[in-house]
């Protein structure tokens, strides 16, 4: 009888472990791929833009409304990024764990230094953001302040998992300190190198690493590329010796090796995505390291 | 702006230090607080760091002095003159202000053009330009418990006349226990797709003719409530009842008195050949308007997914005289799409949307001559011009009660086959089972004895239309698109169309639901 108590009980405490897990949706691969070193098996993750995906333009999918509904916690990058889907599905998902500064709604972009942020709003200078250029997680240093803030959710909610998910946050970090080292190396002889983004998704990352990517496919950010705008690129490209072009999954590769081909530069396959360019699903840390040994070996390859 | 943020950041540190020396026992909160503190002075130095190295100027870095006595800092000096444009965004406000704007250019071969072939109270109605709307668009948080949306129209009809109409206005719960959402105000009936979608969402440049047909020119909306259960089953369904009001322009097919704007009544004949003039009033809860519906939606992979939806409206009517006539809609609703995980933009992509709805409509008996019309004022025996008579000519009609079943649907297909380019076609259809009162050989009365005789009610009788069109989306804040309409109506024949439609968008954006 005891046994079977003590069995029954044990049953009981697994199966409330099981749904002990914390249920999380993130709304972009990288942010998904910061919450996963953080709350490892502790979580369930949802990822909702796909990492070859547009982030601006995910569909607002009604399955991400049940998901919404569900989750104890909510993070999302806060920069508008998402500002074309989210809302809707936030305001259908009636869940107050991850609405109006709940403890379940995390916004990475707090305590980011945003750059880009317009002074006036002025639509004809394209699709830009009132809280600033969005892309801020291409930089480590912000994926540190990103992690910082998931341990924090995380481990508000729960409590009794609070050491796993500070362990991890720190162990994440640490690697991500030590990386940051190496991959600054792997880049230092680059350094005021001028390389050509399709879209003004890069600032970040070329700031911390000392590249200059201030080269634009798109005339302005959203704006499909005009043959008169293409061939100003290709001028500068010369001027500036630009010899690499990198593109986005989601974006037009034969528009960027049609300018490649003009000036004898090479396309490099980007993503902020883990997964969104093969080699790079491991994780965080992965895609940094694809980013920076790609760029590193065009960039050298091309000098 | 930075040297603001620094000084903010100082008046939080200040408050953070007035807030800790209170409640100094807490020492949980202390330390959380002091936690709190180091983090802040670790950010700020390295913003002092990032800013010094950004501006190359560090000396020029004031670092700001907590204050004993945090004041309100100042609002930032403004540099916006009358002259300048008001600029609304999101975020900047309490609410955010959006306007959508969208005008139309054709021609039509058909001669009801004006106010006759297009149905929606929205459409090009006329050669020449038509000022489809320009709608302003309110909504934000409420506050902890409601958000709240407004929709108001503004526009000028084929007349001239400018209008106002309250769209939609309305609260909504953030989060009630289980699982609920009550919506309250002025409020497009959950019936359907398009019925809930303002016109700048469509794919096309007019109204589907089932949906005007039977849900109304303006769509079926009313003041009422909707109260919404998101059913806990593993994929997602929601199921929903809305209440409204039965009465009114915007609740065609029930106790609409007469028709709104936009209507097909080429020879002024009301619905089943009945004045709509007998309004009961709401006496009853029955007499209310009610719209449940059911809605479940499926991921069939990666990259395609499927809603569907069951719609019912029902509701008193006021046609005829014996005042308890009820009218149902039934709607059954299908919306596919496809769009691969790569595109650019949110192109290439394949969508597919029907709507097929069947409406029972009840008619009361109907006496012409109640109002005493035979032979009145003109001193002349014959039956009044306009009046409906019997196969006689004779004789006004006395209509007996019955039932009439109409029916329609249209499909439509939308083809985003590069950035910003959008080819569409749509296929419409509508039609009505011949009721008695059209079978009775009825006549129209021309005042001299005879009449025209009156076949099928134009307002029930078979109707196709096919319509391709081509879209370009600038950006997602403006659009043009050109569509041509072949309308085939029976009893009129075929009539040709060609529009070009033309929108802008200022200000907030709201996020479309899928």
């Amino acid at each position: 009888m005891k046994m079977k108590i003590s069995i029954l009980f044990g049953a009981l405490l697994l199966a409330a472990t099981a749904h002990a897990k914390l249920n999380v949706v993130a709304t972009t691969p990288d942010i998904a791929a910061i919450a996963k070193e953080i709350g490892g098996d502790k979580i369930d993750l949802t990822t909702m833009a796909r990492p070859t995906e547009d982030p601006h333009f995910v569909d607002a999918k009604p399955s991400f409304i049940l998901k919404l509904n569900k989750a104890d916690v909510l993070i999302h990058g806060g920069a508008e990024l998402e500002v074309g889907w989210l809302p809707k599905l936030v305001e259908q998902a009636r869940n107050a764990k991850i609405i109006g500064a709940a403890k379940g709604e995390v916004r990475c972009c707090e305590g980011v230094q945003m750059r880009e942020v317009p002074e006036k709003l002025d639509r004809s200078a394209g699709d830009i953001h009132a809280a600033g250029n969005p892309h801020f997680l291409v930089d480590p240093a912000n994926a540190k302040i990103v992690a910082h803030h998931i341990a924090d959710a995380f481990a508000g909610i729960d409590a009794a998992n609070r050491e796993f998910y500070e362990a991890n946050a720190k162990r994440f970090m640490a690697a991500l300190d030590a990386k940051l080292v190496e991959w600054q190396a792997k880049l230092a002889p680059f350094k005021g190198e001028h390389l050509v983004a399709y879209h003004n998704s890069w600032l970040y990352f070329a700031e911390r690493f000392g590249l200059k990517i201030e080269i634009f496919l798109e005339p302005k950010p959203g704006i499909p590329p005009s043959p008169a705008h293409l061939a100003t690129v290709m001028a500068k490209m010369k001027e500036q010796n630009a010899r690499v072009v990198i593109v986005d999954p989601y974006l037009n590769r034969k528009t960027a090796e049609t300018v490649a081909r003009g000036t004898g530069a090479k396309v490099v396959d980007v993503t902020q995505f883990p997964g969104g360019v093969k080699g790079t699903e491991a994780g965080y840390i992965a895609l940094m390291d694809y980013l920076v040994n790609s760029l590193a070996g065009a960039l050298g390859e091309m000098k | 702006m930075k040297q603001n943020f620094l000084k903010w950041s100082g008046v939080w540190i200040a408050s953070v230090l007035a807030v800790s020396a209170v409640s100094a026992q807490e020492t949980n909160e202390v330390e959380q607080l002091r936690k709190e503190l180091r983090e802040m002075r670790e950010r700020m130095q390295s913003l002092e760091q990032k800013l010094g190295n950004i501006e190359q100027k560090p000396a020029a870095v004031a670092v700001p002095q907590p204050t004993a006595n945090p004041e309100p800092a100042s609002a930032p000096a403004s540099d916006w003159k009358p002259s300048d444009l008001v600029r609304a965004t999101k975020g900047g406000a309490y609410v955010d202000v959006g306007m959508v704007a969208t005008f139309a250019a054709g021609s039509s071969t058909a001669k009801d053009i004006e106010g006759g072939t297009q149905l929606g109270g929205h459409d090009p109605n006329q050669r020449g330009f038509t000022v489809q709307g320009a709608e302003l668009n309110l909504q934000g948080a409420v506050d902890n418990y409601f958000r709240g949306n407004a929709n108001i129209l503004f526009s000028i009809d084929a007349e001239g006349e400018s209008f106002v109409e309250l769209e939609e206005a309305w609260l909504e719960t953030v989060s009630l226990p289980g699982n609920f959402q009550i919506r309250a105000g002025q409020i497009l009936s959950d019936f359907g797709r398009l019925n809930t979608q303002h016109p700048h969402s469509w794919g096309f440049v007019d109204q589907s003719l089932v949906n005007a047909r039977f849900l109304g020119a303006d769509g079926l909306r009313n003041p009422g409530a909707r109260i919404s259960w998101l059913a806990p089953t593993p994929f997602y369904s929601e199921l929903s009842l809305g209440i409204q009001d039965s009465h009114g322009e915007t609740a065609s097919s029930f106790r609409s008195a007469g028709h709104s704007h936009g209507g097909e009544e080429p020879e002024g004949l009301p619905f089943g050949y009945r004045h709509p003039d007998n309004d009961r009033g709401v006496r009853h809860v029955t007499d209310l308007l009610f719209t449940p519906r059911y809605a479940m939606s499926f991921d069939l992979t990666d990259s395609q997914t499927l809603l569907i939806g069951a719609s019912g409206a029902f509701g008193p009517n006021a046609n005829g005289s014996t005042g308890d006539t009820m009218t149902q809609i039934y709607g059954m609703d299908l919306y596919w799409k496809w769009k691969p995980s790569d595109g650019q933009g949110g192109f290439p992509f394949v969508s597919f949307q029907t709507e097929a709805i069947v409406r029972r409509y009840e008619l009361g008996s109907f006496d012409w001559d109640e109002d005493g019309n035979l032979g009145d004022g003109d001193g002349n025996t014959f039956v009044d011009e306009g009046v409906v008579t019997d196969s006689t000519g004779l004789t006004p009609a006395v209509l007996n009660p019955e039932t009439v079943t109409d029916y329609g649907l249209y499909s439509q297909l939308l083809y985003g086959f590069h950035k910003g380019w959008v080819a569409g076609l749509r296929f419409d259809y509508v039609t009505g089972e011949a009721a008695a009162y059209e079978r009775a050989g009825l006549l129209l009365a021309d005042n001299a004895g005879g009449g025209t005789l009156l076949g099928r009610d134009p307002l029930r009788d078979q109707r196709w239309r096919i319509a391709p069109n081509l879209t370009w989306y600038p950006t997602e804040f403006s659009k043009v698109r050109l569509q041509y309409n072949y309308d085939d109506r029976r009893g009129f024949g075929t009539d040709h169309s060609v529009w070009l439609q033309f929108e802008f968008l200022l200000g907030a954006h709201a996020a479309h639901k899928f």
